[in-house]
């Protein structure tokens, strides 16, 4: 009888948490299909989305380019050392430039600016529901989701492809400077065959990734903060959320979009 | 009551999961009359005012303005203000932008400029000086962000204002300036007002109809004067502050 009791205890705390999570999926789907039917009937905000794309698109450089800095830097050592096992050191500009275009680039800038600009985005609106400016916007006649939501999701959108291009620039940067000052590589030579094996296809298919990963970023930064609980316990919730999910998601997104654009 | 109510609901319920927060609420406010809905702490008043916006939808009963159902809510918005109690104002945006929100949106905004100095026209109408117009709410006392809030609430004159507990936080001298502002404000504008509160000296300071809510419904709704005879216990208890009545305190 016990053992029943057991076992039917825990069939049903599946049960319940299956059943939260589809709701949960279902919650971010409506809102989803919610901010980008928004996107496309006015009114718009502008002045909104340029200080969104400022704040994240600009004052994310710093983080971004220190962030693929190094590990260009650090892929270039690994990429050396790997290939002196075969004596194949001299692909450490081309497999540098391609990691960096292909995989690195967008999903490091991703997840820092997840870190970044997703924990911001939920903490400021997780706040402002908390204080009830939401409901304030409501009542001065202004949609939250067309003033919040649709200009954080347009900038994180078209900024991260900005970011990712620069990033890929910088992270190119850090494999040349260590391949040139630490690995002894001829600096013409290390260009000349950065540029020689890169294709069209890895810069566009890097583009694509990152403005995947900055929607998905501003979207769960926007909900989670719609959602958010009360009081500083809520909003904190709210933050860790944005984050840990923005990450799970883009790490997710980047394994299916490599998938769809590498098919082997 | 005589003639049609600006605002009428009629058997308004809500729950939230098990609780039932309004049990089928019957009130009206006539155009022009200032009603303040009193009760204790979690008995749904600030339910009410967001089902009257539209931002709580009720589960059951109709909501009226002028007699008919409400089909515009931006229609109904564009001549509405609200005081929020903790203020609301948008931290990012200066003092003047606060107030002058609704001015700088839409098709017929003003000009920043003609919206500045409308906004510091209001904030004067509050009390305020016009330096503060160029401030950060952050930057100022509770006080004077409940007047920025009042300023924003009457910025572009409307016929209909609420006011979520206006005086919640103040001492007692600013509770007293700012039931006067509200009382000065909502005659001057001839606007229909409803205001939620548990501060007495509000209720007589702001109120013309004084409607008691408890345990969801209208425990009792008369004329402000009559208030102190109202013959009902709930009410007595409730005026009176008494710990000892039909009201249960948690102890």
């Amino acid at each position: 009888m016990l053992a029943i009791n057991i076992l039917t205890e825990a069939l049903a705390s599946i049960g319940r948490s299956t059943l939260g999570l589809l709701a949960s999926i279902g919650r971010l789907a409506i809102f989803a299909g919610l901010a980008i039917s928004h996107m496309l009937r006015g009114p718009f905000y502008p002045r909104e989305f340029a200080v969104q794309l400022l704040r994240i698109g600009y004052f994310s450089l710093p983080v971004v380019g220190l962030t693929t800095l190094f590990t260009g830097g650090a892929l270039a050592l690994q990429i050396y050392a790997g290939g002196a096992r075969f004596n194949a050191e001299s692909v450490v500009p081309s497999i540098v430039a391609i990691g960096m275009i292909r995989e690195l680039g967008p999903v490091l800038a991703g997840l820092m600016v997840a870190g970044r600009v997703g924990a911001s985005i939920a903490a400021e609106i997780g706040t402002m529901k908390v204080t009830e400016q939401i409901d304030a916007l409501t009542t001065l006649s202004t949609n939250p989701m067309k003033y919040l939501v649709v200009p954080r999701i347009l900038a994180a959108t078209l900024a991260m492809p900005l970011l990712v291009l620069i990033g890929n620039i910088i992270g190119i940067l850090g494999g040349f400077l260590v391949g040139t000052l630490r690995l002894g590589f001829n600096p013409a030579a290390y260009m000349s065959n950065t540029v020689d094996f890169l294709e069209a296809g890895d810069i566009t298919s890097g583009l694509i990734k990152a403005a995947v990963f900055g929607f998905i970023v501003a979207l769960m930064g926007t909900y989670s903060g719609f959602h958010s609980g009360r009081g500083a316990q809520g909003v904190g919730q709210a933050t860790t959320n944005a984050v840990v999910s923005a990450s799970v998601l883009i790490l997710a997104s980047n394994y299916l979009l490599t998938e769809l654009l590498f098919p082997s | 009551m005589s003639g049609v109510a600006k605002i009428a609901l009629k058997g308004v319920k809500k729950s939230f999961g098990s609780n039932a927060v309004l049990r089928g609420v019957d009130l009206g406010v006539a155009k022009g009359s200032s009603l303040v809905v009193i009760g204790g702490s979690g008995t749904g008043k600030s339910v009410l005012l967001k089902c009257i916006l539209g931002i709580v939808t009720p589960d059951a009963g109709e909501i009226l303005i002028d007699g008919a159902a409400l089909k515009n809510r931006e229609d109904f918005l564009s001549h509405f203000g609200m005081l929020f109690q903790g203020g609301a104002l948008f931290d990012s945006l200066t003092v003047w932008q606060n107030v002058a929100f609704r001015l700088l949106q839409g098709r017929s905004k003003l000009s920043k400029a003609d919206a500045r100095e409308l906004a510091v026209e209001k904030l004067r109408r509050v009390g305020l000086k016009p330096e503060v117009a160029f401030q950060f709410p952050a930057e100022l006392s509770g006080g004077m962000q409940k007047r920025v809030g009042l300023a924003r609430a009457i910025a572009s004159e409307p016929s209909v204002i609420f006011f979520d507990e206006p005086t919640t936080g103040l001492d007692p001298i600013m509770a007293g300036v700012i039931n006067e502002l509200i009382r000065e404000i909502v005659v001057d504008l001839g606007a229909t007002a409803i205001t939620i509160t548990h501060d007495m000296s509000s209720v007589r300071a702001i109120a013309d109809h004084v409607a008691m809510l408890h345990a969801g419904k209208v425990r009792w709704h008369g004329v402000v004067g009559d208030i102190d005879a109202s013959g009902d216990a709930y009410v007595d208890q409730f005026i009176n502050g008494r710990a000892e009545g039909p009201i249960e305190s948690v102890r």
